[in-house]
């Protein structure tokens, strides 16, 4: 089982769970939105629309 | 050891590397590349100490010349310039596969519209048309008929970026619903899977399914081949079947493994870390 973890949501100002061990630079779904987001801080949680794909994004 | 691990994005396969690296108790530094300068003459602070840079980053133009500055550094670095090079251009790929006696789809380039239509109508209908750099299936046309190819043509000369007026072109290969994705560090096979739909672009990214997959001698050779006709490190090779047999149709060097790893009973990041320990330790001794 995921531990969860609830932050706001930057883009909708909800309050939306996310998992706790997430990232700096990692991207997770808005739950409220289904907008990508990038977590741009830890301590606090902070949060940030993410990028838009790029051209030469890939593998 | 100490890993360097250039990003700009944090995917599960990065989550997965960095867990499997400090569960070993290495030490990782992040770098997200978005918010450092590369100086020409020297590294910079985040780069100190550290015995290998793991490039991870999701824009090619990026990596590209990311490894050149890491390895004018001499820090080595997973993958290399040359081999980033090559993997990044669908051109020198297929040049490299076929330079090195590596089955690969019959391929063309032109560049104008007039040369490209000619080269589509000396392969027939369908043949398939594909940006020269790009990934995740993105912007593939498999060119059905002379009035699709003509559209397709007009709409990439006229709305592209200058890339696009290169135009990469190459045979339909009738393939089953399905192609193979191997992952492999120094051409040797680390584990594999089918990559299934009913779409002809069967891409992971495109929701094509996912199964483990055998890697039988035949594929093994060609892994190996075409690992070092692009000059090694971790890869991901692509292979379709065919009537003869098999077809390598791309080498990626940045190489996404997490639909692998769920579908394998193999630990991709286990694996990964392996092989960069020893060829930390490798370069160790060298340099001793």
């Amino acid at each position: 089982m995921v531990e969860m973890m609830t932050t706001e949501d930057p883009l909708s100002g909800e309050e939306i769970e996310i998992p706790a061990d997430v990232e700096i630079g990692e991207i997770v779904d808005s739950p409220a939105t289904g907008a990508e987001l990038e977590v741009i801080a830890i301590d606090p949680i902070t949060l940030e629309e993410a990028p838009e794909l790029e051209e030469d994004w890939g593998e | 050891m100490h890993v360097g691990l250039l990003y700009s994005r944090i995917r599960q396969d990065e989550k997965l590397l960095l867990n499997e690296l400090r569960e070993r108790d290495h030490e990782v530094t992040k770098i997200d590349v978005r918010k450092e300068q590369f100086d020409t003459a020297r590294p910079p602070a985040i780069l100190d100490d550290v015995d290998i840079v793991f490039d991870r980053c999701l824009a090619t133009s990026r990596s590209l010349y990311l490894t050149k500055f890491i390895d004018s550094y001499d820090i080595p670095v997973i993958n290399s310039p040359e081999t980033a090079a090559i993997c990044a251009d669908k051109i020198k790929n297929s040049l490299a596969l076929e330079d090195a006696g590596v089955t690969t789809p019959e391929t063309k380039v032109a560049y104008t519209t007039d040369s490209a239509m000619t080269a589509i109508e000396s392969f027939g209908y369908p043949c398939v048309l594909k940006p020269v750099t790009g990934s995740w299936g993105r912007l593939m046309a498999k060119i059905d008929s002379q009035s699709a190819a003509e559209a397709i043509l007009e709409h990439k000369s006229t709305l592209g970026h200058y890339e696009h007026k290169v135009f990469y072109i190459q045979e339909f290969v009738d393939k089953p619903d399905r192609d193979i994705r191997v992952v492999a560090a120094d051409g040797n096979p680390i584990a594999a899977m089918t990559r299934s739909s009913e779409h002809w672009v069967t891409n992971a990214a495109k929701g094509a399914t996912a199964e483990a997959f055998e890697v039988n001698q035949r594929v093994r050779q060609l892994v190996t081949a075409a690992s070092s006709a692009v000059g090694g490190g971790l890869l991901g090779i692509d292979l379709m079947e065919t009537a003869e047999g098999y077809t390598v149709h791309e080498v990626n060097h940045t190489v996404e493994f997490k639909a692998l790893n769920e579908a394998v009973s193999v630990s991709l990041p286990t694996a990964v870390v392996d092989w960069i320990e020893t060829k930390v330790e490798t370069g160790k001794e060298v340099h001793a």
